[in-house]
């Protein structure tokens, strides 16, 4: 970035070095939401959550609940209760601090896909991702044990209702005046109420990426050197509503039994929670933040990055006129099918197939009426054949698609993400992710479907 | 299995216009062109056709809907013209009406048209469309080399080919077709090329390179059909009867049943060959069948079609081709006319072409690609769609007591 823009933005320089996190063109916050909430509830079953919250700044929809269509991804029951959090940079911290203090078990998760301008220190500090932690009832791996808010009208940055870019104040006055003060004080205030001191803090989540800033706070709370969570602005950027969920989840996975957690929110004043381990601790998900980055690719395409966040236009030719035009009755009906990628199994053959039909696939005799729902998105499917197609539009050409076959049965024909040459041959083992399939640009819609990926090592 | 209907329709006239970028032409115009032929080659008046059918596949970008485009460009004298659309195999399935109306005694002469007008849309290739409200929501928008590419991994995992040796082998399918090409004034591509320029092509789909694509065209071809006798009182000696049609419609195995296909043939072709042979009597097809026009669209479908017609055997297909087997001199030429590679391929009309050139071929009249060996029996095939859920079209011409 800082090599393109240095002609500009020579000032950045500072800032230029490390890596950021960039969502693929088939991404936003709602698609990373499902693989972070998908990771929390590994192996979980899908009716334990009662409620569902998504907190970003970044809702791909205004008026359409994106914590509903998650729920729809993840294949949670009908009646969850599912909210959409936003409005400043707090949302997942204080969506957090209500679920603890609410009676269902609720899974939060705070997710963004950041846009900032070109040449812009927000390009430089912002990643994309999404963290999602589950509270509630059963056998807990961390306690709340005190919390505190502050609402003040500080306004560091602000981005108004439908604009793309964020306004940011002088960094010295949000470092002085925002971090050090009334971040600060807010967890003075906490550890009193407590009857704790800084020094009794053995991880300490503080979600501040001027790295200065973050130093300054630091030394203001009084925290040992030693309890502050790193930021992962070097890695991953920050990630914005989801970041302070992203340092929990390192804490999480650093942390013994019976240890303190310090989480902070920042944004028009401040949350802070405090946190105890338990033993179960140790049996935290295996899907966690080590896990997530070593599943990335690295792409230093930096125009790449630019056409796929709307930042720059490029010619896309004749092919992509094609009208993405989705009728609300189908996805209604194939609502399972789509968002949750759920196909169906015959009662009477035991064959899985997705989609689901009237009359079940099976050669072997006709079946009418006798498929149950089988969830499709969690098991590992293989590749019976491929192609890289160069010819149709796509945002990140060749296109990757093929057939799969997922272990336990069921066939699918779907796009694959983030494959190059070499991660593509007959019977090699695929995940499915939930992604952008298409948008409706005449109607602002978009269109998601499930597509696959290479499996991880230890996943097939 | 019914009692099928060969040798009860006659092909009395056939037409076929230039295929190619026709800058100038409309659909009707293309159509008038091939009828002009067909009609003057049945030598009988427009008044006697019964019935009609029109063959298009990309109806929206071009004539629109309905039986009513052939109806108006013919003047026909106001019969019934029944539409057809049945993705590449749309011509051979208008063919199909005719042939049946006729058998069926429904129709003393009935008249299959096939067209398409692909060059109005600004860019090479098929057009980009929907393939239904459901396949919008969870299928994938791929385009036509891509999803023929896909067929060529699971071919080579199966039948333990290198990639070297399949790429060789696609592109002697390619640079047999446009040696044949170069031959047919009618045809779109007339340029012969060599192996080099195949294999060093830029990449269109994985592994299909430039030169294993058929381009689109515009065109239209016809069909005249009736009865034997009534041929024979049109002064029709020797006429072209037909021997077999046969379809086989995915119906979603390929595409849903985990495990079942493996993704390396056509199911559908396999199923609609055995039984057009049955129904044309045929016992050894590699021998029998004379002459091959099939659907062509990429390499690769060519190269695995010479399998599910059952000419070469599984796995060893890609050895006949390299072999010569199927070269215009060959033991069974294919494509002798160019195939959808080089004469073209405008969807509703390609399944009259290979009809038309079959129909050529068969009577000695075929011009300088003429096969000198008396070709008695002469297969044409179709596939429309993607290897994992097709239509398969096969028609089978040939002359009386073969």
């Amino acid at each position: 970035m800082h090599a393109a823009n240095r002609w500009f933005a020579g000032g950045l320089k500072t800032l230029a070095h490390g890596t950021r996190s960039i969502a693929n063109w088939d991404e936003d916050a709602v698609t990373m939401a499902v693989e972070a909430a998908r990771a929390c509830l590994d192996g979980m079953d899908r009716s334990i959550p009662r409620g569902v919250t998504l907190a970003s700044v970044t809702h791909p929809f205004a008026d359409r609940s994106n914590a509903g269509l998650i729920k729809e991804a993840l294949t949670l029951p009908d009646d969850v209760v599912a909210t959409d959090a936003g409005g400043s940079m707090r949302a997942a911290t204080l969506a957090l601090r209500d679920a603890l203090e609410g009676s269902r078990t609720r899974l939060v998760i705070g997710s963004d896909l950041r846009k900032s301008r070109i040449g812009s220190e927000g390009e430089m500090l912002q990643g994309d991702g999404a963290a999602a932690i589950l509270v509630g009832h059963g056998e807990p791996i961390a306690r709340l044990i005190a919390s505190h808010s502050l609402t003040i009208d500080f306004i560091d940055h602000f981005r108004r209702s439908g604009t793309a870019f964020d306004y940011q104040w002088e960094s010295r006055w949000v470092r002085e005046k925002g971090y050090m003060d009334l971040l600060a004080g807010a967890v003075a205030t906490l550890l009193k109420e407590a009857g704790l001191t800084a020094g009794d803090i053995d991880h300490a989540v503080l979600p501040i990426s001027d790295p200065a800033a973050f130093r300054a706070a630091a030394r203001a709370i009084g925290l040992r050197p030693e309890a502050v969570i790193d930021t992962l602005g070097a890695n991953v950027g920050d990630i914005g509503c989801g970041h302070p969920l992203l340092m929990l989840a390192s804490a999480l996975e650093r942390a013994g039994p019976g240890e303190r957690i310090l989480v902070t929110g920042f944004g028009q004043g401040a949350d802070t929670l405090l946190f105890e381990t338990t033993e179960a601790v140790t049996r935290n998900s295996k899907r966690g933040v080590a896990r997530a980055l070593s599943a990335g690719k690295s792409d230093d395409n930096y125009m790449r990055f630019l056409f796929h966040r709307g930042l720059i236009d490029m010619d896309r030719g004749i092919r992509a006129e094609l009208d993405q035009k989705q009728p609300g009755t189908t996805l209604y009906r194939k609502r399972s099918a789509v968002l949750g990628l759920v196909g169906s199994k015959c009662g009477e053959t035991g064959v899985v197939q997705f989609p689901p039909s009237a009359i079940a696939v099976d050669p072997n005799g006709r079946f009418r009426d006798t498929q149950s729902p089988y969830p499709l998105a969690d098991r590992i499917a293989r590749i019976i054949s491929y192609t890289a197609d160069a010819l149709g539009y796509s945002p990140d050409p060749p296109t990757y698609y093929g057939t799969l076959d997922f272990e336990g049965g069921g066939r699918i024909v779907t796009e694959f993400a983030e494959v190059g040459p070499e991660d593509v041959e007959v019977g090699r083992a695929m995940r499915m992710v939930f992604r952008i399939k298409a948008d409706d640009e005449q109607r602002g819609f978009t269109k998601y479907f499930w597509k696959a990926v290479p499996a991880q090592r230890g996943e097939g | 299995m019914p009692r099928g209907i060969k040798d009860r329709v006659a092909i009395v006239g056939m037409g076929c216009s230039k295929f190619g970028e026709r800058w100038d032409d409309d659909a009707e115009t293309l159509m008038v062109e091939a009828f002009d032929e067909a009609i003057a080659d049945a030598g009988i008046d427009v008044s006697r056709i019964d019935a009609a059918w029109l063959g298009v596949g990309f109806e929206a970008q071009n004539v629109g809907p309905s039986g009513i485009p052939l109806a108006t460009a013919l003047r026909l004298p106001d019969i019934g013209v029944t539409k057809v659309e049945n993705y590449c195999a749309t011509g051979t399935d208008s063919f199909r009406g005719a042939v049946n109306a006729v058998a069926a005694g429904a129709a003393d002469i009935a008249l299959a048209m096939g067209v398409e007008k692909l060059k109005d849309t600004g860019y090479g290739g098929l057009p980009v469309r929907s393939r239904g409200l459901n396949s919008d929501m969870y299928g994938v928008t791929g385009s036509a080399p891509g999803n023929f590419a896909q067929i060529a991994a699971p071919y080579r995992a199966k039948h333990g080919v290198s990639r070297e040796d399949l790429k060789r082998a696609m592109a002697h399918v390619s640079v047999k077709s446009h040696a044949n090409g170069a031959r047919n004034p009618k045809a779109h591509l007339r340029k012969a090329i060599d192996i080099e320029t195949v294999l060093n092509a830029p990449i269109i789909a994985e592994p299909l390179g430039l030169y294993d694509c058929c381009g689109v065209s515009d065109g239209a071809a016809c069909a005249i059909v009736t009865t034997p006798d009534i041929a024979r009182a049109l002064g029709k000696t020797h006429p072209v009867l037909v021997k077999s049609i046969q379809f086989c419609t995915s119906n979603g195995w390929e595409l849903q049943h985990g495990g079942g296909w493996d993704g390396s043939y056509f199911h559908t072709t396999r199923k609609a060959a055995a039984r057009a042979y049955a129904e044309a009597g045929i016992t050894d097809p590699r021998e029998q069948i004379d002459l091959l026009e099939v659907h062509d669209c990429f390499s690769i479908t060519e190269l695995v079609t010479m399998e599910d017609l059952f000419i070469s055997g599984e796995g060893e297909g890609w050895k006949d081709i390299l072999d010569g087997f199927y070269d215009a001199d060959g033991h069974t030429p294919c494509q002798i006319d160019g195939g959808l590679k080089c004469f073209g391929h405008p969807i509703g009309a390609s399944g009259l072409r290979m009809i038309y050139e079959n129909y050529l071929q068969l009577q000695g009249r075929a011009g300088e690609r003429q096969r000198l060996d008396n070709p008695r029996l002469a297969l044409s095939h179709n596939l429309g769609g993607a290897p994992i859920q097709n239509v398969s079209a096969i028609t089978i011409v040939g002359l009386a007591g073969a």
